[in-house]
């Protein structure tokens, strides 16, 4: 039984371009204080456009009214659960939102004298601080402006420390549950890309790892607890293992939720990782960014770290570009700044202790949906569960119904799908994240809400095999639109 | 459905030899296995491919395959109906469908490929 | 705590469930040499009103309450109201990705209109649902025409952004994607075509110009654009300066247009979260990096919108993805679309003509280094001052005065560049040239 939802009247809205008629405006200007130039004499006439041909031309109201409509079209987590696994949907507190518009931190200018930034610089220490604590490594540079830029930035380094050393190496190794970034990034940053096995435990195989560390490696790529939700028992000896052989360890944070406050990647052997501040420090994914992303190193990695690095004089601080082994700019500035004003917003408000307790309520919640579940889904990998649990669709597949139908009814009963089909290592995966966000009772209505589907998967498996029944959109024809592309709007035609 | 004048390769594609010239196109099973195929991406006329070596690449929505030459020469056409109407691969796999036609350069290594009992047989296996 | 929404005897509840007697026993299993057996050095939680302190405290520290004729990519343009109004709706601000299309129409819907006023505003035919920033757009750029090209080699002139220069180089570097610079001209300010002409060839993929470039000077992109074309390289045109194409043609004679948006009502914010676009021909839809949103039918035949095309991204392609890049920037995107909207087709020329006429007022009291047109920023020359003296004296009246340009063009030691938006008053413009003049 659906009990979280019930249909409302959810009304219908024009794009902005059918909308548009000429001469409305949603604008006034102040008037000019010094003579108006006329742009052809100024610029010469050919450089110098015609009208922006069918351009928006609506009124204040239609234009609120445009977006509020269309915002009620979206779930979000203001209104429940997200349980997106290895995504990390957590709450976005609104004092991040605020803080971020304090007007001496929102309007300041990134080439404004180091003088008049030091509240700027104040914010980037303290918050390179505390994700050095959290990480348990030597430095942090907070550039990177999302997870797979900070993933290609950390490769950068290990490529830099390893030429400073006398050779780049060749390969990365990658285990099989990894994200679909790492590849690529190591493809982008020119190394080849070595898949290894994961054991039956879904962990990695140690004796693979020792056969395939061969002096071509430049890295592991490891993702812990891996995007099965489980902790890397023997972390430590794989790190060994890479040490041991003049290559590195990299570690994808994208779980780091799982771990602050309990246990640091600096402190179990990794020497290099990116954070996901979108994911683990709460600040919203705005329906896809921005992020940022974060990249921590030990001491030895340190000189090659991206320009400017801050550096104190004094009571002050200041910007250091004189950094001869540094590996460049990886984006124009110092990073996403109104991200990480959040991320520390973020932080200050849980605190040490605080943080903590997030971590062990995302764990609690993850295994709590894990018990619940077990009886009615399968669970491939039995090792504990730290915040997120995969499960399998194979007992619903005997019935034709796949991890991606049970995503979609889901929708009916009011929650955003889990993530759906990944990782790869699980034939028909159903990964849930719950995080520390959810209420006992939106965790109760989940459960039942699975449950329920499961039944339906027994008695009436077509329910499942053609939701969403109850969205203002059903099922959209995907293969249509990438068979034929209608990427922009275009006037209709004449007549 | 699986032809005898036909030869295929493990990687599901098959060619059709016509005197100096093979005609190469994906298998039924492929193209079954692939679902709507939404796009497909093929050599220039007058490219070289290699056999088992990638030529092209076949996507549906959610994946993307590449396609291994079965022979070895210079392409001398290119179906680019299937630029417009990529869904006949879908519809015609063996027919209408087809991808190059490859002017042959070892006409003799087609005979390393599998027989069309022996595609079968191999799908029905994997 | 206020972000945690259980009582003690709830966790009891669950942990009984579980069959676990404490939370710490849920971690019971971590390998002990693994742990951290002590709590975080970080002071514990604060309130509300103490973060709003703080915060305060460091903007306070900044520069609140100066005028500013800073520019060099990130400007100063005044943020609507409903820009904030919009983007701090949860239905945007707390959504994920909208890879589940029956319940983020709202997303995808803005998306579909961002691309097309992208279109509309760069004369292109395709753009993206956004990319990172400006300066990160350069090289995936760069990347796009090397895949499309087949060649490896890069042109880029010396009057693009230089800290966007810096981002190609450092992209440039493990990709075996040789980078050359071609200079400006020393009169103009713009381009130096003669220059790009010698150092073409069959390798070149692309030439990247900005426009209006560095110094506010506009380029010849039709001329750079039958050049690059003439030796088969492609041309990309790069702008920091949206509000600009309210007025200036766009250059349609470009393959591949890359920029940032900061200007449509994104706070400089110290740099960033911004931005930024790629847009392009038709023809090279297939190459283009990031998400693109299309339309399409719904199972009952209504109008809906999707993620397409999602096979060129790296979570299905894996090693061959065409970028490894997973996010655009929505919700800076939205802001964007917002302002957009605002001020529609008559708007943004009006404004675009404010910001044109504001800084030729304060050119009119100086003396531009360049000849070329400018758009709203200029250089000048300081005399016998250093950029540095004038910009104390200027910061003695409250005044952030230009860019000392001797940091990134050792040439151009003593000069600064100025910018003048809507923004600018008049007396502080005044200002401005009497320190200048002085």
């Amino acid at each position: 039984m659906i009990k979280k939802v019930r249909p409302h009247l959810n009304q219908d809205e024009a794009l902005l371009f059918e909308r548009s008629s000429p001469g409305k405006r949603a604008y006034q200007l102040r008037g000019l204080d010094v003579p108006d130039v006329d742009p052809a004499a100024a610029l010469g006439a050919s450089h110098v456009r015609a009208e922006i041909e069918h351009f928006p031309e609506v009124s204040e109201v239609e234009a609120i009214r445009h977006f509020t409509k269309l915002s009620t079209q979206n779930y979000a987590i203001d209104y429940g659960m997200y349980p997106l696994g290895s995504c990390t949907m957590k709450y976005n507190p609104r004092i991040n939102e605020l803080v971020a518009r304090t007007e001496g931190i929102a309007w300041a200018h990134p080439y404004q004298p180091e003088s008049l930034a030091q509240g700027c610089l104040q914010v980037l220490a303290a918050l390179e601080s505390a994700l050095i604590e959290i990480c348990g490594m030597d430095a942090v540079t907070l550039q990177p402006a999302a997870g797979a830029h900070g993933e290609w930035t950390g490769i950068m380094l290990i490529r830099a420390l390893l030429e400073s050393r006398g050779n780049p190496r060749k390969r990365i190794l990658v285990p099989d549950s990894a994200h679909g970034t790492n590849p690529a990034t190591a493809a982008m940053t020119g190394y080849a890309v070595e898949n290894i096995a994961s054991n039956d435990r879904g962990m990695i195989d140690l004796a693979a790892l020792d056969r395939a560390a061969n002096d071509e490696i430049a890295a592991l790529m490891v993702t812990n607890p891996s995007t099965l939700g489980i902790f890397e028992e023997n972390i430590m000896k794989a790190a060994e293992i890479l040490h041991s052989r003049g290559a590195l360890v990299y570690m994808d944070g994208a779980n780091m939720n799982a771990l602050v406050g309990l246990a640091r990647p600096g402190d179990f052997g990794i020497d290099v990782m990116h954070l996901n501040l979108h994911k683990t420090f709460s600040t919203p994914h705005g329906g896809g960014g921005p992020g940022a992303g974060p990249v921590a190193v030990k001491k030895e990695l340190d000189a090659f770290l991206p320009v400017p690095r801050l550096k104190r004089l004094g009571e002050t601080l200041a910007l250091d570009y004189d950094r001869p082994q540094s590996i460049g700019k990886v984006r124009a500035y110092y990073g996403n700044f109104g991200v990480l004003v959040r991320a520390l917003a973020y932080i200050l408000a849980h605190g040490g202790p605080g943080l903590r307790n997030a971590t062990l309520d995302a764990i609690l919640n993850a295994n709590y949906i894990r018990k619940q579940l077990e009886p009615y889904y399968d669970l491939p990998y039995k090792s504990p569960s730290m915040h997120e649990c995969v499960f399998s669709d194979d007992l619903q597949s005997a019935k034709g119904v796949r991890t991606g139908d049970i995503a979609k009814r889901l929708i009916d009963y009011g929650f955003h799908p889990y993530t759906v089909s990944f990782p790869l290592i699980v034939r028909g995966a159903l990964m849930i994240e719950p995080t520390e966000t959810e209420s006992k009772m939106e965790l109760d209505l989940f459960i039942d809400a699975m449950i329920s589907i499961a039944k339906e998967v027994e008695n009436e498996p077509e329910t499942v095999l053609k939701a969403p029944h109850l969205t203002r959109t059903s099922r959209v024809d995907e293969v249509t639109a990438a068979r034929k592309p209608i990427l922009r709007w275009t006037p209709p035609a004449e007549g | 459905m699986y032809s005898d004048q036909y030869r295929y390769t493990k990687e599901h594609e098959w060619v059709l030899v016509d005197g100096p010239t093979g005609t190469v196109g994906i298998t039924h099973h492929a193209q079954s296995e692939l679902g709507d195929i939404v796009y497909v991406d093929l050599p220039k006329a007058g490219a070289l491919v290699t056999q088992g070596k990638a030529m092209g690449s076949v996507e549906s929505v959610k994946a993307v395959s590449d396609i291994y030459s079965p022979v070895t020469g210079e392409v001398v056409e290119v179906n680019n109906a299937l630029v417009t109407a990529p869904e006949k691969l879908n519809e015609d796999p063996h027919g209408q469908a087809w991808l190059v036609k490859v002017k042959l350069s070892s006409p003799d290594e087609v005979n390393g490929l599998m027989s069309a009992s022996d595609y079968q047989s191999y799908i029905g296996a994997s | 705590m206020r972000y945690l929404p259980k009582s003690d005897s709830e966790r009891r509840q669950m942990l009984d469930a579980i069959g676990a007697g404490s939370l710490d026993e849920l971690v019971a299993h971590l390998p002990a040499t693994a742990r951290l057996n002590r709590p975080l050095a970080i002071a514990p939680g604060k309130s509300e009103y103490e973060i709003v302190d703080y915060f305060r405290g460091a903007g306070e520290r900044n520069a609140a309450g100066y005028a500013s004729f800073l520019g060099a990519g990130v400007y100063s343009h005044y943020r609507p109201v409903l820009v904030d109004v919009v983007a701090s709706r949860g239905e945007f601000l707390t959504s994920y990705t909208p890879y589940q299309a029956e319940i983020a129409q709202g997303t995808l819907t803005t998306i579909f209109e961002f691309q097309t006023m992208i279109c509309q505003l760069t004369g292109m035919d395709v753009a993206n649902a956004s990319m990172y920033d400006g300066s990160t757009a350069v090289p995936e750029a760069a990347m796009m025409a090397i895949r499309i090209t087949g060649r490896s080699r890069i042109l880029i002139s010396r009057a693009v952004h230089p800290e966007y220069r810096a981002v190609l180089e450092c992209h440039a570097r493990n990709q075996q994607m040789p980078v050359e610079e071609f200079g400006y001209d020393a009169a103009t300010g713009a381009s130096d075509l003669v220059d790009l002409e010698k150092k073409l060839n069959a390798e070149t993929a692309a030439v990247i110009i900005q426009n209006p470039n560095f110094f506010g000077n506009l380029e010849q992109v039709k001329a750079a654009a039958e050049l690059a074309h003439k030796h088969g390289a492609m041309l990309a045109v790069v702008f920091t300066e949206a509000v600009s194409l309210g007025l200036l043609e766009p250059p349609r004679e470009a393959d591949i247009v890359c920029g940032e948006l900061q200007s449509f009502a994104i706070s400089p914010s110290y740099g960033g979260p911004y931005a930024g676009i790629i847009a392009a021909k038709e023809k090279y839809l297939r190459q283009m990096p990031g998400r693109l949103v299309g339309q399409t039918k719904d199972s009952r035949g209504n109008r809906a919108f999707c993620l397409t095309l999602s096979t060129r991204e790296q979570h299905i392609r894996r090693e061959k993805a065409t970028s490894n890049i997973c996010t655009n920037q929505a919700l800076v995107a939205l802001m964007a679309t917002v302002f957009m909207t605002v001020y529609g087709k008559e708007g943004l020329r009006e404004l675009a003509r404010q910001n044109l006429s504001k800084a030729h007022y304060l050119a009119g009291k100086l003396n531009p280094r360049f000849t070329a047109p400018f758009f709203h920023e200029f250089v000048v020359n300081t005399g016998k001052r250093s950029p540095a003296e004038i910009n104390s004296k200027l910061l003695e009246r409250k005044i952030i005065g230009g860019l000392d340009l001797e940091r990134f063009y050792p040439e151009l030691k003593g000069h600064m560049l100025l910018c003048a938006t809507e923004m600018a008053k008049r007396k502080d413009m005044d200002a401005v040239a009497e320190v200048l003049n002085a």
